[in-house]
C-alpha cells in the first residue's frame, strides 16, 4: 500500500490567531485581559523611559561602570585587548562558518549571520552615541566593530585555505588571548603595574566571570570522578567536599575568604581581596559543576569503561578517551546552566565590598548628584545581564545539536 | 620475552594500585589540612582569639529593626543570633509557600489553552531565570518598595493599607499621619519576600511545566473521553502522576530558595546573614561566627530535605 503523506491544513496566520487567543469564551476574556494589561503596562513604561527617565546618570559614570578606577593614562591596553578580542571572534565567527557542520551550508552570510552583523553594526553605531561618549572614542567602537566583520569576512572567505595542520593550532588562539589579556589589564612585563583594587565595573565582573568558569570546569570534572570512584576515600573526600559547599549560601563563603583565609594561611601570604574572592567563587561552582557533570557520568554506560579496559586501556585514558566525551555531552547543559548562575552569582562580588557592574552602581546610587535614579540604572544592569546570560544559553543549545552525533547537522567525523 | 618483563612491577600491581593511590591522596590532603590548622592555630592565639563561646552571653550592644522575639542592645549576642535566625525562619517559610503557588500557577499556565498566557508564562520563566536574584532584589527595595507612597496616599484596600513604612494588615488606622494595625510587615521583609517568591517561582514553575509533560497525552485524553472536564484531569488524573516527577525537583529549588534568603542583606532585613556579619565586626569572633552561620544553614537545609523526602515518599508508586 502506498503511503500518502498525511494531509496538513495550514489556516491563514489571522485565523491560527484568533484560534489561539479566542478558542472559547473563557479563552477569549482572559485574552482581552491580558492584551490590556499589556498595553497599559507597554505604554506606561515607553511614557515613563521616554519622558521621566533621566538616563544622564549613565553617559555621566559610563567610564566607571565600563572599567571602574582603572588609571586613565593606562586604558589604552584595555582598548587593545577588545580590539584583540574582536579580532579573534571574528576570525573563529568566519572559521566556524567557513566548514560545514554548522547545517548552514557554506554560504559566506548566512541569514543569521546577517542578523547578527546588523544587529552589531546598529549597536556599535547607536550605542556610543546614546551613552554621549566623545567623538574620538565614538570612533573607536566603530573601529573594532569594523574590525571584527572584516576578520568575520577574511576567515570566511580564506578560511578554507589554511592548512589542516595550521586549523588544529587555532583553538589555542583563545588560552593565549586570555593570557595575554591578564598581563594587559594587571600589568608586568614591563608594563605598569594595576593592582586589582583599582580594577572594577564590567571588567571586573567579565574577569571573575571567566577565571571562575575556566578554573571550575576541570576541578569539577575531577570531582564528579573522584564522587563516582571505586577508591573509598576519593569518594568520601568527594562528597563530602560537594556536600559541604552545596549546603552553605554562596554569601557565607565569600564572608569565609575575606575573613578567615587570613588566619589559614601564614602572615602575609594572603592573596589580595579580589583574588580570594574568585578563588572563592571558582571552588563553589566547582561543587556544582561536579553534580552536573555526575549526572552525564550515570548516562553512560558502565559496559564502555568495561569495553575499554578490556581492549587493555589503563582506567585514566578509558576515562579521558571512551567515558568523558560521553559523558561531557550529556553534561553540556547542565553544565552551561551552572555557568550562566556563575556569571550571575558575580553580584554578590558587591556584598563583600568589590566593585564589580552592581558593586558600581550601588556606589553611583550613593552618590548625592545621582539620588533617585535607581530604576535607570538597574534597569540597564538587568538587560545587560539577562542579555549575556540569554546568549550563553542559545550558544549551549547550539553547540548541542552540533555535538549531538544523531543530528542531521553533526559534523560527518 | 625476558621472564622479568612479565612479572608486573609491584607499583602497577592491582592488588597494591588503589592502596598507593589513595595513601597519596591521603598524604596530599592530609599535609594540607595540618598546614592549613597549625596556621589557624599560630595566627589565632597570637590575636589571641582562641576558641571560645563565653562571648555569645555578653549583652549585644546593636538593635535589630525588626524581630519576632522581643530584643533590645542589653540583651545577649546569643539572643540576637536567634532573632536573626527566627527572621531567616520566618522569610523562609512565607517563601515556600509563595512561590509555590505561585510556581504552580505559572506551570499550569503553560499548558493552557489560550496561546497568549502560554507565551506570557515563558516569557516570565526567561526574563526572571536570566536577571540574578541580588539585582531583582535591590529592585524590589529601592524602586518599587521604597518608591511607596506614605500617609494618606498609601495604596489602600479594605482590611489592608500598603505604604513606605509597611504593609499593614487588620483594620489598619492613621494616627498622626502614621499608619498603625494589629499585624505590621515592614517593606524590607516586603521586599526580599517578593523578590525570592518571584525568583524562585520561574524555577518552580519549570519543575511543574516538566512533572506535567511527563505525564502521557493519553491519559489527558482518556480522562476527557470518559467525560472529565481539564481541571478535574488535572487535579484527580494528571497532578498525582506528575507529583512523582515534581516532589524531588521542588526539593532541591526550596534548599535554594533557603540559602538566598541570605541575601536579605541587600535589603536591609536582619536576617541570620545580617546579624552574624554585626557580630563578627564587634566581636572579631569569625571562626565561631562561621561556625554559627554554617551550621544553621546546614540543619535548615537537612530539615528541608527530611520533609521533602517525607513527601516523597507519600506520592511515589506504592508497588506490592
Amino acid at each position: 500500500m502506498a503511503t500518502t503523506p498525511p494531509l496538513v491544513v495550514r489556516a491563514s496566520p489571522l485565523r491560527r490567531l484568533q484560534k489561539e487567543l479566542f478558542g472559547s469564551r473563557l479563552d477569549g476574556l482572559i485574552s482581552i485581559a491580558l492584551l490590556a494589561a499589556l498595553l497599559a503596562a507597554g505604554l506606561g513604561f515607553f511614557r515613563w523611559a521616554l519622558f521621566q527617565a533621566q538616563w544622564a546618570v549613565l553617559s555621566a559614570n559610563s567610564t566607571l561602570f565600563a572599567v571602574g578606577r582603572y588609571p586613565v593614562e593606562q586604558q589604552w591596553r584595555l582598548w587593545l585587548l577588545t580590539t584583540l578580542l574582536a579580532l579573534a571572534t571574528g576570525f573563529s565567527w568566519g572559521l566556524l562558518r567557513a566548514f560545514p557542520g554548522s547545517g548552514a551550508g557554506r554560504a559566506l552570510w548566512p541569514r543569521n549571520d546577517r542578523w547578527a552583523a546588523a544587529i552589531l553594526v546598529v549597536l556599535a553605531l547607536w550605542r556610543p552615541m546614546a551613552l554621549q561618549l566623545t567623538i574620538a572614542i565614538q570612533v573607536r567602537w566603530w573601529g573594532i566593530a569594523g574590525l571584527l566583520l572584516l576578520a568575520r569576512w577574511a576567515a570566511g572567505r580564506y578560511g578554507p585555505a589554511i592548512p589542516q595542520a595550521c586549523r588544529r593550532l587555532i583553538p589555542l588562539l583563545w588560552p593565549l588571548l586570555y593570557l595575554v589579556g591578564m598581563v594587559l589589564i594587571s600589568g608586568g612585563l614591563g608594563l605598569v603595574q594595576v593592582p586589582p583594587s583599582e580594577w572594577g565595573g564590567l571588567l571586573l565582573t567579565v574577569l571573575m566571570a571567566t577565571f571562575a568558569i575556566l578554573l571550575c570546569f576541570p576541578l569539577g570534572v575531577l570531582l564528579a570522578l573522584g564522587r563516582r570512584s571505586e577508591l573509598p576515600l576519593l569518594r568520601w573526600g568527594s562528597v563530602i567536599y560537594i556536600e559541604f559547599i552545596r549546603g552553605a549560601p554562596l554569601i557565607t563563603l565569600l564572608f569565609l575568604g575575606q575573613n578567615i583565609l587570613g588566619f589559614l594561611l601564614p602572615g602575609g601570604l594572603s592573596p589580595d581581596r579580589v583574588w580570594r574572592a574568585a578563588w572563592v567563587l571558582t571552588f563553589f561552582a566547582a561543587a556544582y559543576v561536579a553534580e552536573a557533570v555526575r549526572s552525564g557520568l550515570v548516562a553512560v554506560p558502565a559496559g564502555q569503561l568495561e569495553a575499554a579496559r578490556s581492549l587493555g586501556l589503563p582506567v585514566p585514558l578509558a576515562l579521558v578517551h571512551v567515558v568523558l566525551p560521553q559523558a561531557l555531552r550529556v553534561a553540556l547543559p547542565a553544565t552551561v546552566g551552572q555557568f550562566i548562575t556563575l556569571l550571575q552569582d558575580t553580584t554578590l562580588l558587591s556584598l563583600i565590598g568589590l566593585l564589580d557592574l552592581l558593586g558600581t552602581a550601588r556606589t553611583v546610587m550613593a552618590n548625592p548628584m545621582f539620588l533617585g535614579k535607581n530604576a535607570e540604572v538597574y534597569l540597564v544592569l538587568a538587560i545587560l545581564f539577562w542579555s549575556c546570560c540569554a546568549a550563553l544559553g542559545l550558544g549551549s543549545r547550539a553547540l548541542e545539536t552540533r555535538l549531538n552525533p544523531h543530528s542531521p547537522s553533526a559534523p560527518q567525523a | 620475552m625476558t621472564s622479568r618483563s612479565e612479572v608486573t612491577p609491584w607499583w602497577r600491581n592491582r592488588r597494591y594500585l588503589p592502596w598507593l593511590v589513595q595513601g597519596a591522596v591521603a598524604l596530599v590532603i592530609g599535609v594540607v589540612v595540618a598546614f592549613l590548622l597549625t596556621n589557624l592555630l599560630l595566627n589565632l592565639t597570637a590575636r589571641g582569639l582562641l576558641l571560645s563561646w563565653s562571648w555569645l552571653g555578653q549583652p549585644a550592644g546593636f538593635d535589630l529593626a525588626e524581630t519576632i522575639l522581643p530584643f533590645d542592645a542589653s540583651l545577649p549576642y546569643w539572643r540576637a543570633m536567634l532573632a536573626g535566625l527566627v527572621n531567616t525562619l520566618r522569610v523562609v517559610i512565607a517563601g515556600l509557600v509563595g512561590a509555590t503557588v505561585l510556581g504552580t500557577l505559572i506551570g499550569t499556565a503553560s499548558f493552557s489553552s489560550n496561546g497568549l498566557l502560554r507565551r506570557l508564562a515563558r516569557v516570565y520563566v526567561e526574563v526572571i531565570r536570566n536577571i540574578p536574584l541580588l539585582l531583582q532584589l535591590i529592585f524590589w527595595y529601592f524602586v518599587v518598595f521604597l518608591a511607596l507612597p506614605n500617609g494618606r496616599d498609601a495604596l489602600q484596600l479594605p482590611g489592608l493599607v500598603l505604604a513606605k513604612s509597611g504593609l499593614f494588615l487588620g483594620s489598619p488606622e492613621l494616627v498622626d499621619g502614621v499608619w498603625q494595625a494589629p499585624l505590621r510587615f515592614t517593606v524590607e521583609f516586603g521586599a526580599l519576600l517578593t523578590g525570592l517568591v518571584v525568583y524562585t517561582a520561574a524555577f518552580i514553575a519549570e519543575v511543574v511545566r516538566g512533572g506535567i509533560a511527563s505525564v502521557p497525552k493519553g491519559q489527558w485524553e482518556a480522562a476527557s473521553s470518559l467525560g472529565f472536564p481539564p481541571l478535574l484531569t488535572l487535579r484527580r488524573i494528571v497532578l498525582p502522576q506528575a507529583l512523582r516527577v515534581i516532589v524531588p525537583g521542588l526539593n532541591s529549588q526550596y534548599i535554594s530558595l533557603a540559602k538566598n534568603s541570605s541575601l536579605a542583606v541587600a535589603c536591609g532585613f536582619t536576617d541570620l546573614y545580617s546579624v552574624s556579619e554585626t557580630t563578627l565586626n564587634q566581636t572579631g569572633r569569625a571562626i565561631e561566627v562561621m561556625l554559627i552561620l554554617l551550621g544553621s544553614y546546614l540543619v535548615i537545609d537537612l530539615v528541608i530535605s527530611a520533609l521533602m523526602n517525607g513527601l516523597n515518599g507519600l506520592v511515589q508508586l506504592r508497588e506490592r
